[in-house]
């Protein structure tokens, strides 16, 4: 819970002690909005608005976090400050042009990697980061144009954005964070939770299906499709200067430890259990067949790169359309055929 | 190939009108889903767009056209969408987030019978108020309501620069017969066309505050690949752009978006009128309903009745001045509308105490005819 952050000094840091757990299997204290007291703290510190001005610190990675958004609002033992640690390595690694770069983002937990980015970054709606991803990387073909949002986000509510942009294999990256459940509003079920698997809206644990992303992401034509862990931030770091440099739609699953939410209503542990769970239940298969790497709850997980391909993308097609118009040949194979 | 404008005299439909009307006005991208009886200006759309190498794309359904649009015009291209009332319905999320971010483009929603799937291929004048209240909060809007395949393309040129002038998603309300009348449309040429560019920062990016508004309220506006690392959010904001979660930054915030069109109101308010100076009875009526009050109109002054026409081009925000003053000595307004009353109870709250009001309703389906309108005229004189 991100108010206990304060105490942290005084306390010995407590690494693998379950949470207190009632008889139900709940905790004492009912979750009810995790977040929206939390932001009303945050120091506003002086503004300074550009990376050039800024002098909070001297950590390399600073330039790329917008001055005065730390600290952030992730609770402690979350997987998303490592996640987005990696992005930005990936970032620098590149050494791309900050301006050409933009993050897209639904509503969640996830959702506000955007605010913590110093790039141009548009924190929309529930579900329709990738329609609004869509139209930016359509009006800025130039910009390498990054979706970064929920499990929730992206394949309930916005699960039809997604197939459609898969389909089009428009050129934009898709950043799924999969805590299995929909953090932000406090733990409900999500359509990435396990069968079994308790939150607060299936207290007597799940009894739906739960989609297995990756496989939806190479049904739906994505070209680049990926799965990591918080613990992998090598790997997942290289992905994603992959999936950046890739032309088309690029899918990249990383599994988060949630342990206010999902981990508490599970008796997962905190943070550092969840990783301690990655580290001896992953499996890295490169080029597996997504169909056999469903997630479950107490399950070996199944991470790599799945797939890499290519083929023409939106921008690539449409082109050849605008040929065609303007009375010329057009040059792709598949534009070509009649 | 065509010209981004065709200049000349034309026999169009007020959809193809409105379409040639965005075209005209530098319109670059389009998202929309096909629904009656806005499908013409999306079929427009995609045949016009390739030729002067602007975007046309298919959305999977509304919500996504509308946040497609907000994110094109983040890009720096000018954006539009079209639709009727179950995509209107759709869009509401998203026009919020345009309202809240600042987000200049044009929402085109060509009004037909409701509520749901309601009359797909019959005119209504049912959207009004969704327009202005559709989406959850307090929100100063913008709204047009063109009579004529003209006034399609004329309003949509002027939608897009009110969009680029105050920032914010212009809704153009077309309605069905207007949308599917087809007239003479006369198109000037590019230079006869003003245009509104986009108001770009006048500062460095280490200066600059997102959503600082300049004197008029509104803040210039940098776009995504300008080098200005713009944070925007659905959530309240301060200049920054950062989000901040306080009764105060609310406060700051939401009655900026609504100030910068009250307080604008004047340069953004449009109507025409018509015998007012004497009158006894004015008529308030917009759309393609407004045709028909205009010849109620001539009748019953052909037959001495002291009675005037008001016809708003801007319904949001609406000329309430003049409807203030107007009741000042005026004993009755009469509202043709096809719906159940949603003008006549704004122009109700305006005269409240100095005059009537009269609605005429309709359900839609159809328009009022002159006579039905004369015969109200007639009743009350
Ligand atoms: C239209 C709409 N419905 C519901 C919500 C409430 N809501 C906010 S975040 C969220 C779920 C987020 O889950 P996920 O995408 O998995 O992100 P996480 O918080 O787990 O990172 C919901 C339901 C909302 N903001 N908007
Ligand atoms: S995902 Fe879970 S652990 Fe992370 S910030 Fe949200 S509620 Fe906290
Ligand atoms: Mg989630």
């Amino acid at each position: 819970m991100p108010n206990k952050t304060k105490n942290h000094k005084n306390k010995k840091p407590k690494v693998t002690k379950p949470h207190r757990v009632s008889k139900r299997g709940r905790t004492k204290k009912r979750l009810v909005d995790i977040h929206t007291s939390r932001d009303r703290y945050t120091p506003i510190h002086e503004f300074s608005p550009t990376r050039d001005t800024y002098e909070h610190g001297i950590h390399p990675m600073d330039q790329y976090l917008r001055p005065g958004r730390i600290p952030h609002i992730w609770c402690s033992g979350c997987g998303l400050g490592s996640i987005m640690t990696c992005f930005i390595k990936a970032v620098q690694e590149l050494d791309l042009d900050a301006s050409k770069i933009a993050i897209v983002s639904g509503i969640g937990c996830t959702g506000r990697v955007a605010g913590y980015m110093n790039l141009d970054t548009y924190h929309t709606t529930h579900g329709r980061a990738i329609p609004f991803a869509t139209g930016l990387k359509l009006a800025k073909p130039d910009m390498h144009v990054v979706v970064y949002s929920g499990d929730g986000d992206l394949f309930a509510i916005g699960g039809n954005h997604f197939i459609h942009a898969a389909r089009r294999n428009v050129d934009i990256d898709i950043i799924c964070v999969n805590n299995y459940n929909y953090a932000m509003t406090g733990g409900q079920v999500a359509p990435t939770t396990p069968i079994r698997a308790r939150t607060t809206t299936t207290p007597y644990g799940n009894f739906e299906y739960s989609f297995n992303l990756p496989y939806v992401a190479i049904g739906s034509g994505a070209v680049f499709v990926a799965r990591w862990t918080a613990l992998h931030v090598r790997r997942l770091k290289e992905t994603f200067k992959e999936a950046i440099l890739k032309r088309g739609f690029t899918f990249t699953e990383v599994l988060s430890p949630c342990p206010s939410a999902y981990n508490r209503m599970n008796k997962l542990g905190d943070g550092l259990d969840e990783m301690r769970y990655y580290k001896e239940h992953c499996i890295i298969k490169h080029g597996a067949d997504p169909a056999e790497a469903k997630l479950g709850i107490h399950k070996d997980i199944i991470v790599g790169k799945f797939v890499d391909k290519d083929k023409p993308t939106f921008m690539d097609l449409y082109n050849d359309e605008l040929a065609v118009v303007h009375g010329k040949e057009p040059t792709l194979e598949i534009s070509k055929k009649k | 190939m065509r010209p981004q404008v065709l200049q000349g005299i034309h026999f169009m439909n007020g959809d193809v009108a409105c379409a040639e009307g965005a075209i005209a006005a530098g319109c670059k991208f389009f998202a929309g889903y096909p629904i009656t009886p806005a499908t013409e200006i999306a079929e427009r759309m995609s045949d016009r767009l390739p030729e002067i190498d602007g975007i046309y794309i298919q959305m999977e359904d509304e919500m996504a056209s509308m946040a497609a649009i907000l994110g094109a015009s983040w890009g720096g291209v000018k954006s539009m969408t079209a639709t009727s009332g179950p995509g209107f319905s759709l869009m509401m999320e998203n026009y919020g987030l345009g309202l809240m971010t600042e987000t200049p483009c044009v929402i085109v929603d060509i009004m037909r019978g409701g509520p749901s799937t309601g009359l797909p291929t019959l005119v209504s004048q049912g959207d009004v108020m969704q327009s202005r209240w559709g989406t959850h909060g307090d929100v100063g809007v913008i709204s047009l309501v063109p009579s004529s395949p003209q006034e399609m393309f004329d309003f949509a040129i002027r939608a897009f620069n009110l969009s680029e002038q105050y920032r914010l998603p212009v809704v153009i309300l077309g309605d069905e017969i207007v949308a599917h009348m087809t007239e003479k449309v006369v198109i000037p040429s590019a230079e006869e066309i003003k245009l509104t560019p986009r108001r770009h920062p006048k500062v460095p990016p280490s200066e600059y505050l997102p959503f600082a508004p300049d004197d008029d309220l509104v803040p210039p506006m940098a776009c995504a690949g300008e080098g200005y690392n713009v944070h925007v959010t659905g959530l309240t904001h301060d200049d920054r752009g950062y989000p901040v979660i306080t009764p105060e930054a609310q406060k700051d915030l939401v009655s900026r978006l609504v100030n910068k069109i009250r307080k604008n109101a004047n340069d953004i308010l449009d109507w025409e009128e018509q015998e007012l100076e004497d009158a006894d009875i004015v008529v308030i009526a917009y759309g393609s309903v407004a045709r028909c009050a205009k010849e109620a109109v001539r009748r019953a002054r052909n037959d001495g009745i002291n009675v005037g026409l008001l016809r708003p081009k801007t319904i949001w925000p609406f000329p309430e001045d003049r409807v203030k003053k107007l009741a000042e000595y005026v004993k009755l307004f009469i509202v043709p509308e096809v719906n159940f009353g949603q003008i006549a109870f704004e122009v109700e709250r305006h005269s409240v105490y100095h005059a009537q009001t009269l609605l005429i309703p309709k359900m839609g389906g159809d328009i009022h005819t002159p006579e039905e309108i004369l015969k109200a005229i007639k009743e009350m004189a």
